[in-house]
């Protein structure tokens, strides 16, 4: 066991830095700095600069293209990107459908559709809960029923993150009603340009549009988009929500967030001094650091699990818990920093990218909306109570 | 010792109940929230016909003789309805000062026309670097002529905006954060020298930043005693916590009954999500939490009339450290139990929680008010 970096380590560090300081857009990594919110060509500037790096799907495998990183390396790679300011992957390709295809799917498919998630040329997106299918997802109705060559897609999905962006979604579809409910599902690939494909948005409280609901209305879909067996896709869905709970800890993310905070801190007065020195405000910035070292250590001993050749198993649910109370408390804290100048709204300046000038401290508008916004990291991707449940059942045997 | 509401004041409260219920349906209230003023003048105009506006005044200032209980009752029905209309800072605050501090001619110029729904008020106090000391004040007045000029920004205003007049906070004498030396001036809306930027708050409500460029005023617009004013402005800060508070239990109540009726009926794995032990415990501590704020809010009404101002500070503070933690578990937990519907604009349940984060960082916020409270505490 050793904790410091090997001298190879080191070295592949200062490529890391050296690769990102170069390519990552100097507009989207100030737009990222600053807080504003990025569009479709922000991040797909940055990820087709990884892809032709080969390092945008980090986590694949070399066979399929990965760039064969160890756990090691993965942390450096993952830490450097967030401390320079890069916006996080987005995860609908390279973490959850790409994993999946070169996992379940046919030769044929790995073909069509991993160069391109490898490469950022098709954006992704997820169609798994749905309006009466949230905790409970196997409970889904959307239903695709085989015509031909063809299945016939109709239902609805809901809380589809960026779908207003997408070129295809991944889908699980209830292929057999009769059967027990997670036996009835298979995974589904569908191009968005699909005629009978309506995509609503769903406000949030922050006043944001970020997901949405997709309406399927007798969509045609080729059988060969089927990945896997049909009413086996429930393998599939297991498989990609352990994926996708390892990477929402977001701990890069979060060592970022209290670094930000102590800046406000010490930007911030307090009685004539910095809020820093407030005796009480340091101490919860304290408690704060101390449990995403935990987190950290805590995601670097699963690192090194799977460095043994393991999956994640169960236990990746205590970080998504943790990592998720974590992001809320960094932007509760630094609401609490910047006090009753949380208060004004700007739309313009928070959504549109408008000039107008912040009221107070350019950091000010930015508090609440994500104290707003950040309350979905304890419901998404399994809500936290789900993840207990999970941790309980399959880790403790309770 | 009796706690029960008079008859009187049960048919206020009926009033302002029924006037929730009839103006404030949640899809009226995004309506009035997307007009010009951010409330409707005709709800004014009705407040002041049924006394409201007048209610907690003494006679001889031309009010109807009641105090912080009918404030309390009234504030509780409007945060059950995140009623928009500017009592808090028009009523409480502006009203309370000039009842406190004004003089005759003052309050037969401000205060009975406020009371007759005729006037608004604002109250500037914070500026950028005053977080919640009610004493860092830097915005001058200096004596010119026989008035005053007024140069310096303030922050953070609600409804000046819509204010006739805005009571401002300003510095005659002495250094930073020293309390004497302060003085309350009001200054007319429309003063030359004096410009807003308006802008909408996180919960709906309307706010400016107030840029103050050698605005003049008479000597007549001081209200209170020159250099004198912070012990005013504490007092009626500490009457504009308690309110809130009120208003803050009301917001709890109907968070708490939106959150129940939706777990009663939202169903997952086949039963309603209600029969999950780790819901109905949280929802339980969701009920002691809105009971303790309701205590507290009680306790502090109850108090903040006390001839010593200790034990009035005290039940202020005491109050806003229960309110910030039980609003913050009540908001918090009543999103959560609504899953991806509770972080969405189209349901109450966002909005409430908006207004209860809100009114913790007004005025001083959880941590502010247990350190005062502690201060408090350890010197008696």
């Amino acid at each position: 066991m050793d904790l410091a970096f090997t001298p190879e380590e080191q070295k592949f560090a200062g490529q890391v830095r050296a690769f990102v300081k170069a390519n990552l857009p100097a507009d989207v990594r100030d737009k990222v700095k600053n807080g504003k919110h990025l569009i479709r060509d922000d991040y797909m500037r940055w990820q087709q600069a990884l892809g032709k790096k080969g390092w945008l799907v980090y986590t694949w495998p070399k066979k399929y293209g990965g760039p064969g990183f160890t756990p090691a390396e993965r942390y450096i790679f993952e830490n450097i990107c967030a401390e320079e300011y890069a916006p996080g992957i987005i995860p609908f390709g390279t973490k959850m459908v790409g994993p999946v295809i070169y996992t379940f799917g046919s030769e044929e498919q790995k073909a069509k559709y991993l160069p391109p998630i490898r490469e950022s040329t098709v954006w992704w997106c997820q169609g798994y809960s749905e309006p009466g299918s949230g905790s409970d997802l196997a409970s889904l109705r959307t239903r695709a029923e085989k015509q031909g060559d063809h299945y016939i897609v109709n239902g609805s999905k809901t809380w589809n993150t960026m779908g207003h962006w997408a070129d295809w979604i991944f889908c699980l579809v209830r292929t057999d009603p009769r059967a027990k409910p997670q036996e009835g599902i298979s995974f589904l690939l569908i191009d968005m340009k699909t005629p009978g494909i309506t995509v609503k948005p769903i406000i949030m409280m922050d006043g944001g549009h970020e997901v949405n609901e997709v309406f399927f209305d007798n969509v045609e879909v080729p059988v060969a988009n089927l990945v896997g067996r049909e009413n086996e896709g429930w393998t599939c869905a297991k498989f990609l929500l352990a994926n996708e709970r390892l990477g929402i800890a977001a701990v890069p993310q979060s060592k970022r967030g209290v670094e930000a905070l102590k800046e406000i801190a010490r930007a911030e007065q307090d009685n004539g001094k910095p809020l820093i020195e407030n005796r009480s405000f340091a101490e919860k910035i304290a408690d704060l650091e101390i449990q995403v070292t935990a987190l950290e250590f805590t995601e670097l001993r699963v690192l090194s699990q799977m460095a043994q050749g393991g999956q994640p198993g169960p236990e990746v649910s205590g970080l998504k818990i943790r990592g998720s109370e974590i992001q809320q408390r960094i932007t509760e804290l630094t609401m609490e920093a910047v006090g009753e100048y949380s208060a004004p709204y700007l739309p313009g300046l928070l959504w549109q990218g408008s000039n107008e000038e912040p009221v107070g401290p350019e950091y000010a508008h930015l508090a609440a909306p994500r104290y707003f916004n950040t309350r979905k990291t304890t419901i998404y991707g399994g809500s936290n109570e789900i993840q207990k449940g999970i941790i309980s059942k399959m880790v403790l045997g309770l | 010792m009796d706690l029960s509401l008079s008859d009187e004041q049960k048919q206020l409260q009926d009033a302002a109940e029924r006037f929730v219920r009839d103006k404030y349906a949640f899809e009226n209230r995004r309506k009035i929230a997307a007009t010009d003023k951010g409330f409707l003048p005709e709800n004014w105009a009705q407040m002041a016909e049924l006394g409201w506006l007048g209610m907690s005044f003494r006679e001889e200032d031309g009010g109807y003789g009641g105090g912080p209980i009918e404030t309390m009752i009234v504030m509780e029905q409007f945060g059950k309805g995140l009623v928009l209309e500017p009592f808090l800072p028009t009523v409480v605050l502006g009203g309370g000062m000039i009842a406190a501090a004004g003089s005759a001619a003052q309050k037969e110029a401000l205060l009975a026309p406020m009371i007759e729904g005729k006037k608004q008020f604002a109250f500037a106090w914070l500026e950028r670097q005053s977080r919640y000391n009610l004493a860092d004040v830097s915005l001058k007045a200096e004596k010119s002529g026989a008035g005053y000029t007024l140069s310096g920004h303030k922050g953070v205003v609600y409804n000046a905006a819509s204010a006739d007049d805005i009571i401002v906070l300003a510095r005659t004498a002495g250094g930073a954060r020293e309390e004497k030396g302060l003085t309350l001036f009001v200054v007319d809306g429309k003063a030359k020298g004096l410009t807003r930027r308006d802008y909408p708050t996180q919960d709906a409500l309307r706010a400016s930043e107030l840029t103050f460029d050698k605005v003049s005023v008479g000597a007549d617009a001081v209200l209170g005693k020159v250099d004198g004013a912070f012990p005013v402005v504490e007092d009626a800060v500490d009457r504009a916590i308690v309110a809130l508070c009120a208003e803050a239990t009301g917001c709890m109540d109907a968070i708490n009954a939106a959150t129940l009726e939706y777990i009663k009926t939202r169903k997952q794995f086949g039963v309603p999500i209600g029969k999950f032990q780790v819901l109905q415990h949280r929802m339980v501590d969701c009920f002691t939490n809105a009971q303790e704020a309701r205590s507290m809010t009680l306790m502090a009404t109850l108090k903040i009339d006390d001839k010593d101002p200790v034990v009035r500070r005290k039940a202020a503070s005491g109050a806003k450290v229960q309110i910030g933690k039980s609003g913050k578990f009540c908001g918090q937990s009543a999103v959560q139990m609504h899953g991806g519907m509770g972080v969405t604009d189209e349901l109450s349940v966002s909005h409430y929680f908006k207004r209860l984060t809100m009114i913790d960082l007004m005025f001083g916020n959880q941590q502010h008010h247990l350190t005062r409270y502690s201060n408090l505490a350890m010197a008696a």
